[in-house]
């Protein structure tokens, strides 16, 4: 059952990235381009799904997940310097190609060779932080 | 107004996904670390993240033969750009704990402190390369 939930959860997922057109790298970079030819159209998919969750998030940590004992849920509360330093590289490497980890995924479906350059690119630098920087234990969370 | 409206409903399609996730079976939807934990980590503990990423692509399947105008661009980079950019959004992501989504969507929907930091951060970080981009052209 909480596979299933999950499943339908990934499939609304993807409808939604791509709906909204952030499965598209131009409109992406378009988005970012705010110094210059800037496409806003963007800033309403982040708007509108923070905006839901704000409301539904709310009403929903205050009750028990169904299908599960307790939230999973970061237990950090500071920015510190790895945040910082990976929130930097990841929006260069968004800057340069404009995809993000979801979106690359989606865009998987077109066969595209580029896309899987990126992908397996994106599975190396990955593995790269498991190697080099992994934190304690982050597969019991 | 199309610019406005299928974003805003794509968005909001994607607060949905993440709040049935979230009720559902108690966790964040963060796409870099959904799928960071899949393929660096194998335990049972994963089945759930599989199913979520198998409906992530079946969704893009469904949408790609139903509404292929959606995915009508050009997917087309150098492959040094590509292996450089799919480099750092793997490992930044993972050192940063998150992405658009996890960062984005969930943790600013639960006011993280955190999460806004990394927002900015990306933000300013994607908007300064497209602008030295633009300038070298």
């Amino acid at each position: 059952m909480r596979n299933i939930v999950s499943f339908v959860a990934g499939i609304i997922f993807s409808i939604g990235l791509t709906i909204s057109g952030m499965v598209n790298p131009f409109k992406v970079k378009g988005f970012l381009d705010i110094l210059g030819n800037w496409d806003y159209s963007l800033a309403f998919v982040m708007g509108g799904a923070v905006i839901f969750n704000l409301v539904a998030f709310n009403i929903v940590l205050n009750k028990k997940p169904l299908l599960s004992e307790s939230y999973f849920l970061p237990k950090k509360f500071k920015a510190d310097r790895n945040l910082i330093l990976g929130a930097f590289l990841f929006g260069v490497g968004w800057g340069l190609v404009g995809v993000c980890p979801g979106p690359a995924l989606v865009n998987a479906v077109t066969l595209n060779g580029d896309v899987f350059i990126f992908i397996f690119s994106m599975i190396i630098g990955m593995i790269l932080f498991n190697i080099f920087v992994k934190r304690p234990s982050p597969s019991k969370r | 107004m199309n610019n406005i409206i299928a974003p805003t409903i794509g968005g909001a399609l994607i607060g949905l996904s993440s709040t049935i996730l979230l009720f559902g079976i108690g966790r964040i939807s963060g796409i870099s670390g959904i799928f960071g934990s899949l393929i660096t980590t194998f335990n049972k503990e994963n089945t759930w993240r599989v199913a979520w990423v198998l409906g992530l692509l079946v969704g893009g399947a469904i949408m790609l033969s139903l509404y292929p105008h959606y995915f009508d661009y050009e997917f087309s980079f150098s492959k040094t750009k590509l292996i450089i950019a799919g480099l750092l959004v793997g490992f930044g992501t993972r050192l940063g704990s998150g992405c658009t989504s996890g960062h984005g969507v969930c943790g600013l929907g639960r006011r993280s402190m955190r999460s806004l930091v990394a927002v900015i951060t990306f933000m300013a970080s994607g908007i300064v390369v497209v602008a030295i981009e633009n300038l070298l052209k």
